[in-house]
């Protein structure tokens, strides 16, 4: 039957089984939305601000099991919008297909009202991108980018669809497979590479298991938990891992990096055999790589993508595969090991990792004054059973989440960690909730990044989403203040944060409910009502935080991993 | 070290502009940059030249077959190989340079493919070091212009690019 390029695209998008997406309408764009409009199946989300749709639909892949997050912007200024959330999710390996309007192919090049060159300037942050020029090519090529945003290492593809192409007609049939030759993904670790891995982690005496986001995007927390317990290693995560494995268990140290543990990030230098999984040793994590270097180990580095291997650090032994897959092979092979002597063998070590752990290092005080950040976090996990989905924008709120909201599940930590991108917190909260519609969204957040989309507020009035917002609002660009306070003199160089608006009365505006809590004594009982009796209300809770706290340890940029800052050094 | 990286690409629109970008994104250096349609129509060879230690070299290897478009990518320079590149040379010859010029092309194995009563255009082919060679050889004086095409390598014997 033929259709038109708008019908074919919705056709495309029921075979896919999208539900949502989250999206924009503009000139480009129309005939689409025409379509959208015409039937019930895929439901529209009206956002008031493209990059909210692009975060919206990014947190909507993260949050869910093989659910892909839909993006439509309109071209130009749509697009321009638009990028900072397709960066965002580039930069965390998030599976999501955005479609964009673009200008008739005849206008292309000729400077057209609303025009851009949109795969020109999205190319660096995307897996991948299509300009379609035929109506024909139009149901094929969406195929192909959910396949590839899907496959391999996951990432956002755009598909730019001019809008006479979405007037002209085409016979629809829509693949039910596809294969491009030059994209073939590793899926089956080396069997070779893996005995060798297994003999190293056999006869460590020092060892550590370090995981990042990949654990997460191929869901392999259930082949990490067995094969942590089955080897006994202590194990750290990443900002972008927590969830993988229970941070409740004792043989997680917490996170590492910049901002992790001390018992984490002593034991992730002084190791003698590191597995990392889907992770990357960005500089956030390591610190510096010359200062990690100097500590004689050997690495194992589980990735899919080959180009993370010995990107940052050597590696000694690298295995190329999806996740659960090389897991399942490793464990099978630990499994038929002789590994009697391991508990022995790393006794000592784990003797160790107690003393470091006994320092405590995430401990401040809470006295009944002044409300800390951290004491919020504490209070919200209480609060909500630790079973909440927490999404956060980025800065030291988004430390303290990391830190004090234990994380026993994975997929339940959105946050941007590749970017850092302020003001993904409130739509990420409305991708979650439209991805798990019965579950408990909380947005921790400050009130420098809550401003940079607060326009969602009335997206969620809109669809009735009832996000809890914890507003740590310190009047400072929290992050930024630590930084001029530690490396700057104390010259606080436009990092306060004047003439906030009263959010209270800005949540009531938006038809939400708005708190205020200035008093430690304060916090749980206002946490409590939010999630009782305002259990359907989006509630905006303002908590008026300490405005000098600071987020410790920390391992100052260009430092080595060992090399922290302690709370307790101050 | 210098590198000669062959690339089997996908002949469609952007695809150069994913390799080129990939460079500039990822601060690796080209020093030339060949592209032209293969024999199959769909897809085109690249021949790139870059310098880098062992690690960029590996890295620029990985990063390339990662872009979806990107079929099939070779370092020629790790095994037996051949090179090529292309120079137009216009010269000024006339008078007593005339002969010295016909002398030097011929030295060179390069032949003379525009005469007019003032210049020649001498096109001459071999590695870059060759080239190189021949525009250090003349009277520099006279070089009016000139234009090459970037280094083209194939590898020897039975090593083959191909899907």
């Amino acid at each position: 039957m033929e259709l038109t390029g708008a019908e074919i695209v919705v056709r495309c998008l029921q075979e896919e089984k999208v539900e949502h997406v989250f999206g924009y309408p503009g000139g480009s764009v129309l005939y689409i939305y025409d379509e959208l409009f015409k039937q019930n199946q895929v439901k529209h989300i009206l956002v008031r601000h493209e990059q909210a749709a692009v975060h919206a639909a990014d947190a909507y892949s993260r949050s869910s099991i093989g659910k892909i997050g839909v993006a439509l912007v309109t071209s130009g200024p749509g697009v321009t919008n638009a990028v900072t959330g397709i960066a965002t999710a580039h930069m965390d390996s998030v599976p999501m297909v955005i479609i964009t309007g673009q200008v008739p192919t005849a206008y292309i090049g000729q400077d057209a009202f609303q025009e851009c060159d949109t795969v020109g300037i999205t190319r660096p942050c995307v897996k991948h991108n299509f300009l379609v020029k035929n109506v024909k090519d139009l149901a094929e090529t969406l195929k192909k980018a959910f396949y590839l945003a899907k496959t391999g290492r996951p990432g956002p593809v755009l598909v730019d669809i001019p809008k006479d192409v979405t007037a002209q007609k085409y016979a629809f049939s829509y693949p039910d497979s596809i294969s491009i030759r030059s994209y073939n993904p590793v899926v089956k670790g080396h069997s070779g590479q893996i005995r060798k891995a297994v003999q190293l982690l056999v006869g460590a005496k020092r060892p550590m298991i370090y995981t990042g986001g990949g654990v997460i995007l191929s869901d392999a927390d259930q082949q990490l938990g067995k094969l942590t317990r089955l080897l006994g290693f202590p194990l750290t995560q990443t900002l972008m891992g927590l969830g993988a494995f229970p941070a409740t268990d004792h043989q997680h140290l917490g996170m590492l990096g910049m901002h992790g543990t001390y018992e984490a990030n002593m034991a992730m230098q002084h190791c003698d055999v590191l597995l990392a999984i889907g992770a990357r040793f960005d500089d956030r994590v390591i610190g510096n790589p010359a200062h990690f270097g100097q500590v004689a180990r050997k690495i194992i580095h589980v990735d899919i993508d080959p180009s993370s291997i010995s990107k940052r650090v050597k590696v000694d032994v690298p295995i190329v595969g999806n996740v659960p897959d090389v897991l399942d092979e490793l464990i099978a092979q630990i499994e038929s090991s002789d590994r009697a002597a391991l508990p022995g063998n790393i006794a000592g070590w784990w003797k160790q990792i107690e003393e470091w752990r006994g320092k405590d290092c995430l401990k401040f005080k809470q006295d009944d004054q002044v409300i800390m950040p951290q004491f919020v976090v504490q209070k919200l996990y209480e609060v909500t059973g630790g079973d909440a989905f927490i999404t956060s924008d980025v800065g030291q709120h988004q430390m303290f989440a990391a830190q004090f909201y234990k994380f026993d599940k994975p997929r339940r930590w959105i946050n941007s960690g590749g970017l850092g991108t302020m003001g993904v917190g409130l739509p990420y909260a409305m991708g979650v909730r439209f991805a798990n519609p019965d579950a408990q969204v909380a947005c921790i957040t400050g009130e420098a990044s809550i401003q940079m989309c607060i326009q969602e507020l009335s997206t969620c009035k809109q669809f009735r989403l009832p996000v809890k917002i914890i507003n740590l609002n310190n009047r400072y660009l929290g992050m930024v203040r630590q930084w001029q306070e530690m490396f700057h003199g104390n010259r606080y160089a436009e990092s306060y944060v004047d003439a906030l608006p009263d959010f209270v009365k800005l949540a009531e505006s938006y038809g939400h409910v708005g708190m205020r809590i200035e008093r430690p004594a304060d916090v749980e009982p206002a946490l409590r009502e939010a999630f009782t009796r305002h259990k359907d209300d989006l509630v905006f809770m303002d908590f008026i935080t300490d405005q000098t706290a600071n987020v410790f340890p920390m391992v100052a940029a260009g430092k080595g991993l060992s090399e922290m800052v302690l709370a307790e050094d101050l | 070290m210098r590198h000669i990286i062959s690339i089997l690409i996908e002949n469609e629109a952007g695809a150069l502009s994913r390799v080129a970008g990939l460079f500039s994104a990822r601060g690796y250096n080209i020093e030339t940059l060949t592209v032209a349609p293969t024999e199959d129509p769909s897809l085109s060879r690249m021949t790139l030249v870059t310098a880098g230690s062992d690690d960029i070299i590996e890295q620029i290897t990985k990063q390339l077959n990662k872009l979806v478009d990107v079929v099939k990518v070779v370092d020629l320079s790790e095994a037996p190989h051949v090179e090529r590149e292309l120079m137009l040379v216009k010269v000024r010859a006339s008078g007593k340079d005339r002969e010295e010029m016909k002398r030097m092309s011929d030295i060179f194995r390069g032949r003379i493919i525009d005469v007019t009563e003032t210049t020649y255009v001498i096109e001459l082919t071999g590695t870059s070091s060759k080239l190189d060679s021949f525009i250090v050889a003349i009277d520099q004086t006279l070089i009016l212009e000139t234009v090459r095409t970037g280094v083209s390598g194939i590898g020897r014997g039975d090593r083959i690019l191909k899907i």
